[in-house]
């Protein structure tokens, strides 16, 4: 692969010899990898492969694991992630993150989105709160389906309505960049549909980086590709490349369905 | 490679083989088309070129079952990588494989409107051209069954052994026609057998180029082509 065409030019985040240790055992192994607001990034690897972990590492959610250390160097916009001097909630309210399973507060539909803007400070008045709220859930293609119910709870949304409203909760702190750890694999094939469509949305506005254990899926929303396998990363391309045509013997076993 | 690594499915690796066998099949059949069309044209066998005309419908069979089941198994397997330009490469081969089929039958069909006495020396020639054309056709059929890029470089570089003999007749039949009114319509039947025998040249380039595409990812280069030794030699021979 030539270097040029794969040059993220203004990259919004930036890893260099990434390792990952949860106690003894290596994660991730020296792993380097750019990521741009104009391109949806997949990771893609079989289970185990270190894609999460790596993802988790972007945000410092790993800091909640005792045993995990983290080395080498991940900067957001030039700032070292992990520098005494960052702090982790401001951190993760630039660097928001979608999981697997939705998992709305077990609050109003309002509140659930509304709840960080308020602790961040970013919506003063119940006004401003408002449009802060309508902004998000319009963003997130829920709006229409809410807008007549805000006082319900979040948990009485369907699947496919819970997850949009988790991706409205992330974009409500008006994030710079936003993980997502296979969001649909709860959803069903519109839901899926739906957040597909919302990822193509959001491109542009924010970097996005998206686990999935779907291929079909990392094809369909990303623009680049990155095969992690045993805790290395592999391969990385554009996403066209990766699928017609992979560099490395070991992407193309995974990704034709020959690995194991 | 891809040959010996099989898929965690293995459903998907037997309709891959199936898929195999049948351009193989199809293949097949066009090179004995071509074979005895030529046999026919050669002899004036009229039972033999008959033949030709009605085992084409098997070829035609045999590509509409390549085409159902490659867009079966795109649906049902998504296929990625090699596997995926595998599938878009048999479409394309078995829609070339069956143009031979047609171009042989074609062959076939002027055995028995030419006058059975031949008169003419080109015949000879053309029987040395289809020669080169039946290998160039085999091999570009070999080359998809064994992955091969290099031979399929090879198919397209000796392709322009084809074109130059086809530019040789041109020129004697016209040379005939010129010289006597009453060898024009034997000469205008061996001109298109001539151009049909070119046409199945280029097509089997055609195969070559899908052949590498699977093999390697990329588009065979012209430069790709210039790089084989023979060319090279050819080049040399010219120069000398």
């Amino acid at each position: 692969m030539t270097q040029e065409d794969l040059t993220i030019t203004d990259p919004k985040m930036k890893a260099h010899g990434v390792n990952v240790f949860y106690g003894e055992k290596q994660a991730i192994k020296d792993v380097s990898i750019d990521v741009g607001t104009d391109l949806v990034t997949a990771f893609i690897g079989p289970s185990g492969c270190g894609k999460s972990t790596f993802l988790r590492s972007l945000n410092r959610m790993n800091d909640t694991v005792a045993s995990a250390r983290v080395t080498g160097q991940i900067e957001l916009d030039g700032e070292d992630i992990y520098a005494p001097s960052m702090d982790v909630v401001q951190l993760r309210a630039r660097v928001g993150m979608v999981f697997q399973k939705p998992n709305p507060f077990p609050k109003s539909i309002y509140d659930n989105v509304g709840y960080g803007p308020r602790i961040h400070g970013l919506a003063p008045s119940k006004a401003e709160l408002d449009l802060v709220v309508e902004r998000a859930l319009v963003r997130a293609g829920l709006w229409d389906e809410v807008k007549d119910r805000l006082g319900e709870s979040g948990t009485a949304l369907s699947g496919g309505q819970q997850q949009r409203l988790c991706i409205a909760r992330a974009i409500a702190v008006d994030p710079e960049v936003i993980l997502m750890d296979e969001p649909c694999s709860a959803l069903d094939p519109i839901a899926t549909a739906k957040i597909e469509e919302l990822i193509h949305e959001l491109r542009g506005k924010y970097a996005i980086v998206i686990v999935t254990h779907n291929m079909q899926q990392a094809a369909r929303v990303s623009q680049r590709t990155a095969f992690f396998h045993l805790g290395t990363l592999v391969e990385y391309g554009k996403t066209t490349d990766i699928f017609t045509n992979p560099k490395q013997e070991r992407t193309k076993d995974y990704i034709t369905g020959r690995y194991g | 490679m891809a040959l010996t690594n099989d898929h965690t499915v293995k459903a998907f690796d037997e309709d891959i083989n199936r898929l195999r066998g049948l351009i193989s099949e199809m293949g097949g059949r066009a090179e004995q088309a071509l074979l005895q069309a030529m046999t026919a044209l050669n002899k004036g066998d009229l039972d033999l070129a008959a033949q030709v005309v009605r085992d084409d419908k098997k070829i035609d069979a045999l590509e509409a079952e390549v085409e159902q089941l490659t867009v079966q198994t795109i649906a049902l397997r998504a296929p990625m990588a090699d596997d995926l330009r595998e599938m878009i490469a048999a479409l394309k081969i078995v829609s070339v494989v069956e143009r031979i089929g047609d171009y042989a039958k074609n062959i076939a069909k002027r055995v028995a409107l030419m006058d059975q006495t031949r008169s003419i020396e080109a015949i000879p020639v053309l029987m040395s051209m289809s020669n080169i054309v039946v290998e160039l056709v085999h091999d570009a059929l070999d080359s998809f069954a064994a992955r091969d890029a290099e031979l399929a470089v090879r198919v397209t570089v000796r392709d322009k052994n084809v074109d130059d003999f086809y530019n040789s007749i041109f020129r004697t039949l016209v040379t005939f026609m010129m010289e006597n009114p009453k060898y024009i319509s034997e000469s205008a039947h061996l001109l298109f057998v001539a151009k049909n025998l070119e046409r199945m040249g280029d097509h089997a380039t055609n195969i070559a180029e899908m052949v590498y595409y699977v093999v390697t990812g990329e588009r065979m280069e012209e430069r790709e082509r210039g790089e084989t030794p023979e060319e090279s030699a050819a080049a040399e021979k010219e120069q000398g």
